[in-house]
């Protein structure tokens, strides 16, 4: 399980893939960007379609101009004959590298799709003919027929036995079993799947390596789990999200703007001036209309998804992505998410009388034999205090019983050692028939109370000798660990506008206790799936939006309802039905990571949408004067960027609007870098960073090309 | 010199509005929000037949607005058509029917185009029983459409935006008619002449006559100021010395102007619940006005020529009694708050002075903007910066709580193209149709070339922004121009206010969103610099190369 400090990199197919982008991605994406020329792809993006549109009509007029003597007169300036060719090809090339941007964006998705693919590929299955839940539960009588998997269909029960892969998704009714679930998650380990419980869920295209299960399939043909990751990380199933069309609404209304700008212009100028050739017209409308953000829109919704998956989360829409940045209350799971999985012992608390050595040796034998962790952490804490112990001691084990709450070990000899809950301890002693000192029982209840205080968990631990003499010992302090760094990550948020509340199934004392030292900064203790449900209710009617993670089927409801519902791979299909993103790696610490990613995917859109726009002014300094230098000299006092002709000034801001875009392809799949703070610090940030880096940087990058395309004749 | 009478008078205007802001936007707040009637006010909802408690959808609130507005130009309409069998007349015959079709929109819509020299057009009847009335309900219905948006924003889960008929006439009879009373009287003393004279003949000093009108100015001139309407008693409107006699009294027009448009701020802060937006909102007003006067008066004072340069200054078309500063500070409020009137010429000032007023309506009239509109104005452009910096900072955007999605950054866009097309459609339109471009350059325009071109240009500016002030120097009283640019009026105002109370409905339908640390603050500096720049960079955008073509070219001669 990883911690929330190291971001997961690894994926399943492709391990270690970085987020750059390299020769070998636009080639892969070059066919991909041609295909996407035609006006059918082009149509559903405004912008780029008015881009199209303007280099379809330049062509033209390129084509046309040789026969009816050359390119017109532009605002009273004559335009080298090469102009309108130019022009041309670089309003193609604008259009091609939008599409670049989308198929690079794409093909990051391919390769995983691929793996997955394989996967799906049809496998013969088992199907019982007639399955009888209550008498023949395991099938075992029942008739079998050879399927194909892809015949499969709803309500169907199979059989799979060890080797075997699972023919769909569904939930085992009957039986346990290893399965390897590496095509889907990437872990080589096998993960146990038994039937009833959170555990039952299986995935089509695994494999069974051990013993025989029989599934009930719960997915339609075609709709299984791995068919829709496949059209997820494809970005087919990729709807424009809220947010995303908001945007798209502001970018085609300013480009309406402009077209109006365009359209009206050579009427008036016609009167006052000298009318602007139709090649300049389209080249000041594609210069201003918001092309850079126009063509990375698609690109940025698409490796915002890729991201998630790259963490191995699945987000079954964009909009749960987009929600995930508006999350303003985190519902986090204590056990895994707050603390390391299990308590450890972390103090050896002795009663008054007993020798050290004495407790820490009993607390150690006790355990010896215990597997759990809890037992695990007290012999390492013991031998980390005393010095090693002989593992092999002999003696009977007694394990531990919800009737006894205790566990422990009877040596050979007759001693025998428990451990446990206090008051089942004291009552193991009277037992015996002889009561502690009530001076010593004050003591450890002084301990008991004190560890509980604190969240831990205390353990009694006692003894008695061969005649039955029983003798309290000590304390051993079982203590949930709080994850390294957990405090500072919730700071973090609280600044960001996001409240921590921890879930826990632990009593308010413990939970309060813990809360404090993980820094949360609300908890809800003894919590069950409606006390969830009822709290993420309420926070919502309040306005405020939920995320949260789940595996079991009664979370179902709670994930349904919260805005963000991060359903664990390793839950119920119900849960994943429920919730709007699934993490393979099932490790609900991840829940931050999404919420920073839905941050991220916004941050990048505004921060190109103001750097686009912020563009604009400098290609006006540029286009403005050049198209009525001819006619008014005077003009020239616009041209700040000393621009060489008028023609190169057109060609020059044609160019760079062109090749920012390439230039912010990587920064549109990788996203803006976010650093997390305060509304207000974010905003300064960016603005300075992408409005006035936006103003500023294109006079100087066209006043570079201008030095270049200066060179050709004619300009 | 200059520039301590700059700053004086500057300073003066910012002391008066200041001490104004807090008292009179909590009083119109209050107006809008109380739910006593008064007893005049119920006898008016009897008869007309409203239930003053019961708030209407944003669609039946639209549906008042543009009923009343539609009734408002037939009656304007229809009085001018039958002006000569009307009483007080003064023997004029009714104007033509573009005129009449015109001055009716120009009217109903707040804009006070003057397409006609009203002393020589208009009798005391359609002056009194039309224009002042309209001069009076048109801006209540300003307001009205602002403090509907104003509520979209503070209900909550609300189906309802408020009554448009109680807000109509509370903004009439608590806001406007009052202080329009105390004006009249203040002006009076001022010199502005009141009375029915009609034309009084008189024998000047060399011996010639002089035919010179009079009338009840005083009480049409408050409400032209007050309610940003503009349209003046005479032909030269607050230059003429019975609308306009003294210095001070040009001071007191000028705040007149600013009164409502500068207060509204604090009444929308005040209804949301949080003051500081108001601020930040009287802001950015407050910053542009001040950029744009400094800049004009810059301008002017440094005058370009030998004339200016004898006169220490561009005194062209500016009155001697208020001189550059007095001229340029009333230029900046009237073309700043829609009202468009006038007390110089603006048509003779420097190629690059006569483009700031013309950038004042560009702006989209939020410097402070006209009465209620204003405010409306700048709110969408508050939507369209907050979509932007939300986007900036990681969340859905967000503005006083209200999220601000796909349909309603579809309003806001809408309403921002509006009068960009309008503006650029019409002035195109008057040079590319064959017919009309020979029209416009042989009758309308008086000085061709680029100043002609600035002429048509601002013409439509001033009338799709609703502001109503003229470039002079174009004779507008022709069919077509009368036709688009009343075209231009209607669609300009009316067009926007659907978008605007569409928005409200939306808006007052949401649920709050809780602040938190995340949420962008929309009080602080940051944020109001960032609402100047979109405004600044939206009309830059749209306006640079007709500006190029223009005033640009003109002035870097």
């Amino acid at each position: 399980m990883s911690t929330l400090t190291e971001p997961r990199t690894t994926t399943a197919g492709t391990p270690g893939r970085k987020s750059g982008f390299t020769w070998e991605q636009v080639r892969a994406a070059l066919p991909g960007a041609f295909r996407k020329l035609s006006p059918k792809e082009q149509w559903r993006n405004p912008v780029m379609f008015l881009v199209w549109v303007g280099a379809a009509l330049t062509t033209m007029l390129a084509v046309v101009e040789p026969f009816i003597g050359g390119p017109a007169d532009s605002g009273g300036t004559v335009v080298p004959w090469s102009f309108t060719w130019a022009i041309a090809i670089w309003l193609w090339l604008t259009v091609l590298f939008a599409n670049l941007a989308e198929s690079v964006a794409e093909g990051r998705g391919k390769a995983q799709a691929e793996t997955l693919r394989k996967t799906r590929t049809s496998t013969m299955a088992n199907r019982v003919t007639a399955y009888e839940p209550n008498t023949d539960a395991a099938a075992e009588q029942a008739a079998t027929t050879q399927v194909s998997s892809s015949d499969l269909t709803l309500g169907d029960v199979v059989v799979v036995t060890a080797g075997e892969l699972i023919p769909g998704d569904g939930d085992i009714v009957w039986g346990i079993a290893s399965v390897d679930e590496s095509a889907i998650t990437g872990e080589s380990a096998p993960v146990v799947r038994e039937s009833g419980g959170d555990r039952s869920a299986v995935t089509g295209g695994t494999r069974v390596l051990s013993d025989r299960i029989v599934v009930r399939i719960t997915s339609k043909p075609g709709e299984t789990f791995v068919d829709r990751m496949i059209s997820l990380v494809e970005g087919a199933a990729r709807q424009k999200t809220p947010n995303e069309i908001a945007l798209n609404i502001l970018l085609a209304s300013l480009s309406i703007i402009f077209v109006v700008v365009a359209l009206t212009l050579n009427p008036i100028a016609s009167y006052a001036a000298a009318p602007v050739s139709v090649t300049v017209l389209v080249a000041l409308l594609v210069c201003l209309i918001p092309t850079t953000i126009g063509a990375l829109l698609s690109a940025i919704g698409i490796a915002g998804m890729d991201r998630l998956v790259q963490r191995n989360v699945l987000a079954m829409s964009g909009r749960a992505v987009e929600a995930a940045g508006d999350v303003t209350t985190l519902l986090l799971d204590k056990t895994g998410t707050i603390t390391y999985g299990n308590r450890r012992a972390s103090e050896f608390v002795r009663l008054g009388g007993v020798r050290e050595q004495d407790l820490i040796r009993a607390a150690a034998l006790s355990s010896l034999a215990d597997p759990t962790p809890e037992g695990v952490s007290i012999v390492e804490l013991a031998e980390a205090q005393h010095g090693e112990f002989d593992r092999n001691t002999v003696g009977e084990i007694v394990p531990f019983t919800a009737q006894t709450r205790m566990s422990g070990l009877d040596l050979p000899d007759g001693t025998q050692i428990r451990k446990g809950a206090g008051s089942a301890v004291l009552a193991w002693i009277e037992d015996g028939g002889e009561r502690s000192a009530s001076t010593l029982v004050a003591e450890l209840d002084e301990y008991v109370e004190r560890i509980s205080q604190s969240g831990g968990t205390p353990l009694v631990v006692a003894t008695k000798d061969p005649a039955g003499a029983g003798r309290l010992l000590g304390v051993v302090h079982l203590k949930d660990v709080v994850k390294d760094g957990l405090p500072a990550k919730f700071a973090e948020m609280r600044a960001m506008g996001i409240r921590t509340v921890m879930i826990t199934g632990d009593n308010p004392l413990t939970a309060a206790a813990i809360a404090k030292e993980a820094g949360v900064d609300d908890f809800l203790a003894e919590a069950t799936p409606e006390d969830k449900l009822a709290y993420i209710r309420k926070e919502q009617e309040g306005g405020n939006l939920v995320a949260m993670t789940g595996d079991g089927t009664n979370d179902a409801p709670a994930l349904a309802q919260a805005d963000v519902g991060v359903a664990m791979n390793s839950g119920t299909s119900a849960a994943k039905e429920a919730g709007n993103m699934v993490d393979l790696d099932s490790d609900p610490s991840k829940l931050i990571d999404v919420v920073r990613i839905g941050k991220q995917l916004l941050i990048t859109r505004g921060a190109l949408t103001t750097f686009s726009i912020a563009n604009d002014i400098a290609k006006y300094f540029a286009i403005i004067p050049a198209m009525f230098m001819g006619v008014f000299p005077q003009l020239a006092a616009l041209n700040i960027m000393g621009l060489h002709s008028p023609a190169s000034a057109v060609l020059s801001a044609i160019i760079f609007n062109a090749i920012v875009i390439v230039f912010l392809i990587p920064l549109a799949l990788r996203g803006v870098k976010y650093r997390p703070g305060n509304a207000s610090s974010i905003l300064g940030r960016n603005l300075a960073v992408y409005g006035l880096g936006g103003v500023i940087t294109p006079f100087i990058a066209i006043w570079l090309i201008d030095l270049i395309v200066r060179l050709i004749p004619g300009f | 010199m200059t520039l301590m009478y700059a700053l004086l008078a500057l300073a003066t205007v910012a002391i008066v509005l200041a001490v104004l802001y807090r008292p009179f936007g909590d009083y119109m707040a209050w107006v809008y929000t109380s739910r006593k009637d008064w007893k005049i006010e119920r006898g008016i909802y009897k008869v007309i037949g409203v239930d003053a408690k019961a708030e209407q959808t944003w669609q039946a609130y639209l549906r008042g607005v543009l009923a009343f507005s539609a009734v408002g130009v037939l009656i304007v309409y229809t009085l001018q058509r039958f002006q000569q069998w009307l009483p007080y007349s003064l023997g004029l015959p009714a104007p033509s029917e573009s005129l009449s079709f015109n001055t009716a929109v120009s009217f109903v819509t707040n804009t006070n185009w003057q397409s006609y020299s009203p002393e020589l057009t208009l009798g005391y009847t359609v002056q009194f029983a039309g224009l002042a009335v309209q001069n009076f309900v048109s801006a209540a219905v300003g307001i009205a459409v602002a403090i509907a948006l104003v509520r979209g924003f503070a209900y909550r889960r609300s189906g309802t935006i408020g009554n448009f008929w109680v807000d109509l006439i509370r903004g009439t009879l608590r806001i406007l008619l009052p202080i329009a009373v105390l004006g009249a009287i203040v002006l009076m003393i001022g010199g502005v002449i009141q009375n029915f004279n009609g034309f009084t003949t008189v024998t000047t000093l060399t011996g010639g006559t002089q035919t010179v009108p009079g009338g009840p100015t005083a009480s049409q001139e408050v409400i032209k100021l007050l309610g940003t309407n503009g349209g003046g008693f005479f032909n030269a409107n607050s230059s003429h010395p019975f609308e306009n006699p003294t210095p001070w009294t040009s001071m007191f027009e000028i705040l007149l102007m600013l009164a409502i448009p500068f207060s509204l701020p604090r009444t929308f802060g005040r209804m949301v619940g949080d003051n500081r937006q108001g601020v930040a909102i009287v802001s950015v007003m407050a910053v542009l006005y001040i950029a744009s006067f400094s800049i004009l008066t810059a301008l002017e004072s440094a005058g370009m020529g030998t004339a200016p340069g004898l006169a220490g200054g561009a005194m062209e078309g500016k009155e001697q009694r208020f001189g550059i500063i007095g001229s340029t500070l009333f230029a900046t409020t009237s073309t700043g708050t829609s009202t468009g009137a006038v007390n110089s010429m603006h048509d003779s000032y420097t190629a690059m002075g006569g483009m700031m007023p013309m950038l004042n309506m560009m702006l989209g009239e939020v410097t402070p903007g006209g009465v209620g509109s204003g405010l409306y104005a700048i709110l969408i452009l508050a939507v369209i910066a907050v979509f932007i910096s939300g986007l900036l900072i990681g969340r859905t955007p967000e503005y006083l709580g209200k999220k601000i999605g796909p349909r309603e950054i579809k309003l806001a866009a809408l309403y921002i193209l509006v009068m960009p097309t309008l503006v650029l459609a019409g002035t195109a339109l008057s040079f590319a149709l064959p017919g009309v471009r020979e029209k416009v350059e042989s009758t309308s325009i008086w000085n061709p070339g680029i100043h002609g071109m600035s002429e048509v240009l601002y013409a439509f500016t001033s009338a799709a922004n609703n502001n109503g002030s003229a470039f002079a120097g174009l004779t507008a009283n022709t069919p077509w121009l009368n036709t688009a640019l009343g075209v231009a009026m209607l669609l300009g105002r009316f067009v926007p206010i659907v978008f605007v109370l569409a928005l409200a409905g939306s808006l007052a339908a949401q649920d709050k969103v809780p602040t938190t640390s995340g949420t962008l603050p929309t009080h602080r500096p940051m944020f109001i610099g960032l609402l100047t720049a979109v405004t600044v960079l939206v009309t830059a955008l749209t306006f640079f190369p007709v500006l190029a073509l223009g005033p640009l070219a003109e002035g870097l001669m």
